[in-house]
């Protein structure tokens, strides 16, 4: 099957459109999160996903394989993260905050 | 001519029961939650899985050559916006899934790109469910699922599935993209069943 897999006609957003909706699930600014791809093993910060807003829920996507890493529903009274397609996801923290 | 087109908004409005919750659009959005493929017509295939393992597969001329459907009919989307009188062409899945032998109660939906929505058997059959590739009497263009899309209108868009390149016929129900993340798992427009639990 011939695809193109980058459509212009698609466009997705950076995963910095999703500081706002993790922002709501989680402490500290996730942007700057890291994640693996379970697909093909590549390191991503959050931010630099492949990020679509526009359907039922958001689906942000690794930038090397387009394979969906993370994804996330808000229903009026549950909030649905999946993240079966992230391997690890590393996150920065404050210093000195594991002994505080 | 801002007062006629005022006048005909209202009067469809009014004229036209929707699903609850829903509104009015004139245009067509495109929701995507990934990269539209580009799929070679020539290549294209549509597979049929029972569950015994049986596949029956359809090329793109095959499609062509089984009798050809004209539906027309209102579609709505779980993001809130209905369309009214769409004008699709495509084969009923009644003549698909009379090629095959299955007593599976359960269909899983599989696309290009690896999207999946999930419904009952039943809800294929009896006139209720094509797979479509033209609309409004133009190829189906990719962004709305071209080259074939599957159209189920009494059920949310989101079971329409685009680029649909088979079905697996389960006797276990499983669910797909979205009904494993919140979202309902039969997805009755008219009941409001946007959300697991609704
Ligand atoms: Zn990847």
């Amino acid at each position: 099957m011939v695809t193109t897999p980058h459509d212009p006609g698609s466009a997705h957003l950076d995963g910095n459109v999703l500081a706002g909706p993790l922002r709501e699930l989680f402490a500290v600014d996730m942007t700057s999160a890291r994640t693996e791809c379970v697909g093909c093993g590549q390191r991503a910060a959050v931010a630099e996903l492949e990020t679509y807003l526009g359907g039922p829920g958001v689906v942000a996507r690794c930038p090397g394989c387009h394979a969906a890493v993370l994804r996330y529903v808000r229903t009026p009274s549950t909030a649905y993260l999946d993240l079966r397609g992230t391997l690890t996801m590393t996150v920065p923290m404050p210093a000195g905050g594991a002994e505080s | 001519m801002a007062i006629t087109r005022g006048f005909r908004g209202r009067r469809l409005d009014a004229d036209v029961e929707l699903p609850p919750g829903q509104y009015l659009t004139q245009d067509f959005p495109v929701l995507s939650a990934g990269p539209t493929p580009r799929i070679d017509r020539d290549s294209w295939e549509f597979t049929i899985t029972t569950e015994a393992g049986a596949t029956h597969s359809w090329a793109w001329q095959q499609l062509l050559a089984l009798p050809q459907d004209k539906p027309t009919v209102d579609i709505h989307c779980v993001t809130k916006w209905s369309k009214l009188g769409t004008a699709w062409q495509g084969v009923s899945l009644d003549v698909l899934l009379e090629q095959v032998e299955s007593t599976a109660d359960y269909a899983l939906v599989h696309s290009h790109g690896g999207y999946t929505t999930n419904l009952p058997v039943q809800d294929l059959l009896d006139g209720q469910a094509w797979l479509v590739h033209q609309y409004d009497g133009e190829d189906l263009p990719p962004e709305h699922g071209g080259p074939v899309r599957l159209l189920v209108p009494h059920l949310y868009l989101w079971k329409s599935a685009k680029w649909v390149n088979g079905i697996q016929l389960l006797e276990q129900d499983e669910p797909g993209f979205w009904e494993t993340l919140g979202y309902h798992e039969y997805g009755d427009p008219w009941r409001e069943q946007r959300y697991a639990g609704d």
